[in-house]
């Protein structure tokens, strides 16, 4: 699908979930009001119904989806995160330059450097005083703490600025203010070039392509008279930050301080005491040096220029202005130095149409994921698939032996090599379709595990609740092993029974045998003795007493039981996979996860709840079709 | 004959604290086949006790109990046993439940079906053979219990407070069905009441239990059941005769309840 129809695909969709939001809040208050209501509160019929909230709710969560992802923004203004783009360069170019006045920070680049030096010196006063070299030494050192706090302080006087340097504060205001005007200008930068226009048409759309970033060449006027301004706020800033309150005598007093201090260390008993003391006036130092604190007036033009600069560039945005408030929140779009991206939830938040273009393109068989397709059929030869069922050691019981090659090489087949044959499947045989790929080979983990752990839980769980020895024999067995979290035996079992698909079917196994244990034996223990005389006095033996009697009684709990298993084995398989493994739901996340592929990662999220969530459905519907009993006895 | 013979049987429940509980103390009686006897008793004198033990849910710790001949020691076809609260198998319908026993003994369902019909129109359940018995109201379910119980053909049938659950109405039509059955089957009912008037119109015989220990203390032969088989059971209650009788018994076991009262104090 080309991107503008995904856009024109979101775009409907979102009006339309605007509209069913807004129709089912009006028609539900609407049966509200108009219903007879039981005015007591508690009463369990008031929350019976209310289709129309299910569609509220599900219609919010979509739109939440829809806007802070900012899928909502693509399909509206595809153009103005390119021209957000351009802006957030300005930004971008201009960030070292705004950052020395109080516009994006709080105090001016040199009050900030003065305060924070100033504790510094104090900082190393205390060092000095502390430090038990000798007395005259440590006067020393503190009269080179004075000297280093006068000279910061020299810096903050209005002589200390050379004449060149206000004449480069000038200019480069005057530049700045150059800027501004272009930047007012209606004509500039002048109508396209064909090449600029062949340019931008060519680039991939937003979201197009593997990165998926925004288009950075501007396609529109506004967007190029952004860019323009940005080449020359970036020559700008070069400049400013090139203007440092230096000059050839402060630099020379410097170094004979430096020199001094480094004079200062001596190399008896105090050489390492001297050596930091040393160090951290003359980090001090060096910090002076870089000429970063100007008189407090100094720099006033270029920060009144740059003013002007940010209200016009204010007025310039104009609707970009609302739109980046409104379509695009909880982030913004940042210029870097190669591509514009998107931050905050844009970034982390997969589009659902991105997801779903996702999902679309790896459940093609053709493709699915790591050439493994999502849920698919392969051709398997019958033979290998009956195989699966017979165990390879029956051709060991057959008598004789199996037989040896003869002197011309030759391999006699006997009945055991035939039988060898057939229980490894080797031999021809039709191909039949089975199901294959990520989501089927996890169904069938969940599934394998939690056949086992009915099959051997639920007789173990009844004999638990009808036998003291067995209640007493293998209850510290599985309470001891079932508060285990699933995981934290992963490795062990990954280990002992390999990465394939038996350490992940024992995990589960263990997770649901140990759940349909406990409940079964629940059951089990939970049956009214007056049931179990009447059986018995209506001549049932104990084994029917078992199948007949406590079986049936105990299916609620059996069932809620798989109910739970198929919860907790889900989420133990996923986690499962994900530590090893190359076929799976979890493993399609974890590879992901290292590719940084949040649409994929959704895509798993979502297949992950909705499988569950049938899993769930299936299992409520199983228990109101087997136990209609339940709660009405 | 299969008569029913107690003979002097003990009943001491052991208590987990080391004492122990003296249900029952040196019962004996003789039940012969067809009688209908109905035991009461303040609660906790151990008609529960006397009644498992019959049907073979306990062992005596002292006396013996045969049914025709034949020492009790373990639950049995020939006792039929019908509970307070149905203890129906809520998982089958009413037919399955009532064929219980004949499929326990490995009969097919077709086979059943006929003898099923029979019991379900004795009792006046016809045509609700298919419907799952948590469907059904306190009465039916009682009379599905009876019909599962009476379509093994026990000997003996056991009833612990078959009606105590339900309604006044419904419990004197259950009454009639009760008086009827013993009627047209001729078995041995032994029931258990807790109401002075059910227990002298269900029982040709009536034992008065007193406790601690449980133990018979007194023994009625009435004739309001045979009476109730020819009339109205309202109109039998009216009989002056019936009257004196639940007053003597209600004033007797009050006393006894007195005494436990006063034990106490
Ligand atoms: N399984 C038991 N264990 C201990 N005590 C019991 C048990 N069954 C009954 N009892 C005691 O035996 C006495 C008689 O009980 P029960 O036969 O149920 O009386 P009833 O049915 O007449 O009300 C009571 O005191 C009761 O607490
Ligand atoms: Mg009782």
């Amino acid at each position: 699908m080309s991107p503008e129809t995904v856009r024109l695909i979101v775009g409907v969709l979102f009006v339309l979930l605007v509209l069913s939001f807004v129709g089912s809040i009006v028609y539900g208050r609407k049966v509200v009001r108009t219903e007879v209501t039981d005015a007591v509160f508690g009463n369990p019929v008031r929350a019976l119904g209310g289709w129309y909230w299910v569609i509220t709710g599900v219609c919010s969560i979509l739109l939440l989806w829809f806007y802070f992802s900012w899928d909502a923004a693509r399909a509206y203004f595809p153009n103005s995160a390119n021209e957000m783009c351009q802006v957030a360069r300005v930004d971008s170019e201009l960030n070292a330059l705004r950052s020395s006045f109080p516009m994006q920070s709080r105090l001016l680049r040199s009050t900030s450097f003065l305060d924070r030096e100033g504790t510094q010196i104090e900082n190393a006063r205390r060092q000095i005083s502390k430090s038990d070299i000798d007395p005259a030494l440590r006067d020393q050192y503190l009269a080179a703490a004075d000297t280093v706090q006068a000279m910061l302080l020299t810096r903050a006087s209005a002589e200390s600025l050379s004449a060149e340097n206000k004449t480069a504060i000038d200019e480069l205001a005057r530049k700045i203010d150059e800027a501004t005007a272009r930047l007012a200008d209606p004509a500039f930068p002048g109508p396209a070039t064909e090449a600029e226009i062949k340019a931008a048409a060519e680039q991939p759309a937003w979201g197009e392509g593997v990165k998926k970033e925004i288009p950075d060449i501007p396609n529109t006027d506004r967007g190029r008279k952004f860019l323009k301004i940005s080449e020359e706020m970036s020559a700008i800033t070069a400049d400013f930050t090139k203007i440092r309150n230096l000059d050839d005598d402060f630099i020379a007093e410097v170094k004979s301080l430096s020199d001094e201090l480094k004079g200062l260390q001596t190399s008896g008993d105090d050489a390492e005491e001297t050596k930091t003391l040393t160090k951290s006036l003359d980090k001090i130092l060096k910090r002076i040096d870089d000429g970063n604190i100007f008189p407090p007036a100094a720099l006033d033009p270029i920060e009144n220029a740059m003013k002007r600069f940010n209200a016009e560039q204010s007025e310039q945005k104009g609707s970009l202005k609302i739109l980046d408030a409104l379509a695009f929140p909880g982030g913004e779009i940042r210029a870097g130095s190669t591509a514009c991206t998107e931050q905050g939830s844009g970034r982390w938040l997969p589009k659902p149409s991105d997801t779903l273009t996702s999902l679309i393109e790896i459940s093609d068989p053709t493709v699915g994921f790591k050439t493994v397709p999502l849920l698919w059929y392969e051709w398997k030869p019958a033979s290998e698939m009956l195989a699966f069922f017979i165990p390879d050691w029956v051709a060991d019981l057959v008598p004789g032996e199996y037989p040896r090659h003869t002197a011309s090489g030759v391999i006699d087949a006997n009945l055991k090599t035939k039988v060898l044959n057939f229980a490894t499947g080797n031999y021809p045989s039709f191909s039949i379709p089975v199901p294959a790929g990520h989501l089927w080979d996890s169904i069938m983990r969940v599934l394998a595990g939690l056949f086992l752990g009915i099959v051997l839980g639920v007789p173990l769980g009844l004999f638990m609740g009808l036998s003291r020895f067995a209640k007493g024999f293998f209850d510290p067995l599985i309470e001891l092993y079932r508060p285990v979290p699933p995981l934290a035996w992963a490795p062990l079992i990954l280990t002992i029974f390999g990465i394939n698909d038996d350490g992940k079917i024992f995990l589960l196994f263990m997770v649901a045998f140990a759940i349909m244990v406990i409940s079964a034996r629940t059951g089990a223990t939970g049956t009214q003795l007056s049931k179990i005389h009447a059986a018995h006095s209506l001549g049932a033996s104990n084994r029917q007493i078992i199948r007949k009697v406590i079986l049936p009684n105990s299916l609620p709990e059996i069932l809620t039981g798989i109910r739970i298993a198929i919860g907790v084995c889900w989420g133990t398989l996923v986690a499962a996979e994900m530590l090893a493994g190359t076929t799976g739901i979890g493993f399609i996340e974890n590879v992901a996860r290292k590719q940084s592929n949040y649409e994929i990662i959704w895509v798993t999220i979502i297949l992950l709840g909705l499988l569950g969530l049938l899993f769930d459905l299936i299992m409520r519907w199983i228990i109101n079709r087997t136990i209609p009993w339940r709660g009405k006895g | 004959m299969s008569d029913l013979v107690a003979a002097g049987l003990d009943m001491t429940f052991p208590m987990p604290d080391g004492d122990s509980v003296h249900a029952l103390k040196d019962v004996s009686f003789t039940l012969k086949q067809g009688e209908l006897l109905s035991v009461l008793g303040p609660s906790g004198c151990g008609k529960t006790t006397l009644l498992n033990l019959i049907a073979g849910f306990l062992l005596p710790t002292g006396g013996s109990l045969s049914l025709g001949g034949e020492e009790i020691n373990g639950p049995g076809v020939n006792r039929g046993m019908v509970f307070q609260q149905g203890a129906l198998f809520e998982w089958l319908t009413v037919a399955e439940n009532v064929d219980f026993g004949l499929r326990m003994k490995g009969m097919k369902k077709r086979q059943t079906r006929g003898k099923v019909e029979e019991w379900l129109e004795i009792v006046g359940l016809q045509g609700f053979g298919d419907t799952p018995t948590y469907q059904l109201s306190g009465g039916m379910q009682q009379r599905v219990a009876l019909a599962r119980c009476l379509i093994n053909d026990p000997d003996l049938i056991l009833m612990d407070e078959p009606l105590g659950a339900l309604d006044a109405l419904t419990r004197e039509k259950m009454q009639s069905l009760v008086l009827k059955i013993w009627k047209e089957t001729g078995k041995t009912i032994m029931i258990i009441t807790h109401s002075v008037e059910e227990a002298l119109l269900l029982g040709e015989r009536l034992f008065v239990m007193a406790p601690r220990p449980g133990r018979l203390h007194k023994e009625y032969h009435l004739p309001f059941a045979e009476w109730g088989l020819q009339k109205d059971l309202r109109d039998v209650k009216a009989e002056p005769e019936f009257s004196a009788n639940r007053d003597e018994i209600l004033s007797m076991i009050w006393n006894m309840e007195e005494e436990i009262m006063g034990g106490n104090a």
